[in-house]
C-alpha cells in the first residue's frame, strides 16, 4: 500500500520536471518564431528584386543558357532536403523526409538516379541510419540560417549541375522544405529548382504590368551567368528561412501539447495517489478496530 | 532636368540579401558596372547591369549624397525605379 503511494508520487514528480522543460522550450520557440518571421520578411525585397530581374532576362531573351534549358534526357536528379538539427518539433523533420521519399520513388519510376544534399542533423541521421549516402551534408544552424551557408549550398548546386552526368553531375535539382503558412500550419513543399522555371505566384508581375524591354550590360548571356547563381542562392536562403520559421512553430506546438499532456498526467496521478492514501488510512483504521475487537474479552 | 521642381525623383532602393539597406528618392545614381561607370538620371531606359565591386553614389533630392558599398550585385532600372541588389550591401556614408 505505502509502496503504491510512493510510486505515484514519483510519477507526479517526474511529470512535473518534464513539464518544466517542455514549458521552457515552448516559450523559447514562441519568442523565436517572431524573429524568424521577421527575417523571412526582411529578405523578401531581395528575393523579389532577384526574381523580377531573372524573369525579365528569361522572358525577353532567347539565349540558351545551361541553367534554363531542359536537358533532353535526365539521368540523375538531386534532391535537397531541409530538415532540422534538433528533434522535439513534432512531425517537422519526418514530414519533410516522407515527402522526399515520395519524390524519390517518383523520380526512380521515371528512370532517374537520385542523389541527395541534406541540411540539418535529423536528415543526416536519417540517411546515415539507412546507409544511404548523401553527397553533401550541412548541419548546425538550421534554426538561425545565415546567408553564408545558403551561398555555399548554392555554389555547390551550380557546380554539380554544370558537371557532365558522366562525371557525377546531375540534370535536375529539387528542393524539399517546410513552407511556413501560419503558426498552426507548415506545409512540406517540393520545388524544382533547376532547370529553372520562373513561376512564382506572388512575385510575377500582374497582367497589367508588363516587364519593360531591358538593355543589358554587359551581354545578355553574361548577365544571366551572374544572375542565376544569385537567384538560386536567394531561393535556397528563402527555403532555409521558411524552414527555420516552420521549425520554431512546429516545436512550439509540439511542446505546448507536451506540457498539456504533463498537466493531465499530474492530475490523474494526483487523484490516484489521493485514492491510495485514503485507502491506506481506511485499512489502518479497520486493522486497529479489528485488533481492538479481538483483544476485548467477549462477554 | 532634375533641377526642375515638381518632377518626381528617382525611386532608389538598395537591397542586401537579408534586409533592405536604404530606399528613398534621389536625383542621380552613379554606379560602377563591369563595363565602366554609369550615371542614371530620370527617364533612363530600362537596364539590367552587373555591378563591379565598388561604391554606388546616390545624390539625394536635397543635394546630399549617400554612398553604399555593394559587392557582387546588379542594378536594375525601369520606370525611374532604380534597384541596387547585392549579397552584401551597406551604407558607407
Amino acid at each position: 500500500m505505502a509502496a503504491q503511494l510512493r510510486v505515484y508520487r514519483q510519477k507526479i514528480k517526474s511529470a512535473q520536471t518534464t513539464k518544466k522543460i517542455t514549458r521552457a522550450m515552448e516559450l523559447i520557440s514562441a519568442s523565436r518564431i517572431q524573429k524568424a518571421q521577421a527575417r523571412v520578411a526582411a529578405s523578401s525585397p531581395y528575393a523579389r528584386a532577384v526574381t523580377r530581374a531573372v524573369s525579365a532576362v528569361a522572358t525577353y531573351s532567347n539565349v540558351d543558357h545551361i541553367l534554363t534549358t531542359e536537358p533532353e534526357k535526365v539521368e540523375r536528379a538531386l534532391v535537397v532536403v531541409f530538415a532540422s538539427d534538433r528533434g522535439l518539433a513534432g512531425a517537422f523533420s519526418s514530414s519533410v523526409l516522407k515527402e522526399s521519399e515520395q519524390l524519390t520513388t517518383l523520380l526512380r519510376s521515371e528512370g532517374k538516379e537520385v542523389d541527395y544534399f541534406v541540411v540539418g542533423r535529423k536528415a543526416a541521421a536519417y540517411f546515415a541510419f539507412r546507409k544511404r549516402a548523401a553527397l553533401r551534408t550541412w548541419t548546425g544552424g538550421t534554426d538561425q540560417p545565415t546567408f553564408e551557408v545558403a551561398k555555399e549550398i548554392g555554389d555547390a548546386l551550380v557546380e554539380i549541375f554544370v558537371k557532365d552526368a558522366a562525371e557525377g553531375g546531375v540534370d535536375e535539382i529539387h528542393i524539399v522544405y517546410n513552407r511556413f503558412v501560419s503558426m498552426v500550419s507548415q506545409v512540406p513543399e517540393i520545388v524544382r529548382l533547376l532547370p529553372l522555371e520562373v513561376v512564382e505566384e506572388m512575385e510575377t508581375p500582374g497582367p497589367t504590368e508588363v516587364l519593360p524591354l531591358y538593355e543589358f550590360e554587359p551581354e545578355v548571356g553574361d548577365v544571366l551567368d551572374a544572375l542565376l547563381p544569385v537567384y538560386i542562392e536567394s531561393r535556397i536562403f528563402n527555403a532555409m528561412l521558411q524552414s527555420a520559421a516552420s521549425e520554431h512553430a512546429a516545436r512550439q506546438r509540439a511542446m505546448k501539447s507536451a506540457s498539456d499532456n504533463a498537466d493531465k498526467l499530474i492530475r490523474d496521478y494526483t487523484r490516484l495517489a489521493n485514492n491510495a492514501r485514503q485507502s491506506e488510512i481506511t485499512q489502518q483504521i479497520s486493522e486497529i478496530v479489528g485488533g481492538a475487537d479481538a483483544l476485548t474479552p467477549s462477554r | 532636368m532634375a533641377e526642375v521642381s515638381g518632377e518626381a525623383p528617382l525611386q532608389v532602393s538598395v537591397v542586401a540579401a537579408d534586409h533592405e539597406v536604404w530606399s528613398g528618392g534621389a536625383r542621380q545614381v552613379i554606379a560602377k558596372t563591369t563595363e565602366g561607370e554609369i550615371g542614371i538620371l530620370r527617364g533612363h531606359e530600362p537596364l539590367l547591369a552587373i555591378l563591379a565591386e565598388g561604391e554606388v553614389r546616390v545624390t539625394l533630392v536635397d543635394g546630399n549624397r549617400i554612398v553604399a558599398q555593394a559587392d557582387e550585385g546588379f542594378l536594375s532600372v525601369e520606370n525611374d525605379r532604380v534597384t541596387i541588389v547585392a549579397r552584401a550591401a551597406e551604407l558607407v556614408s
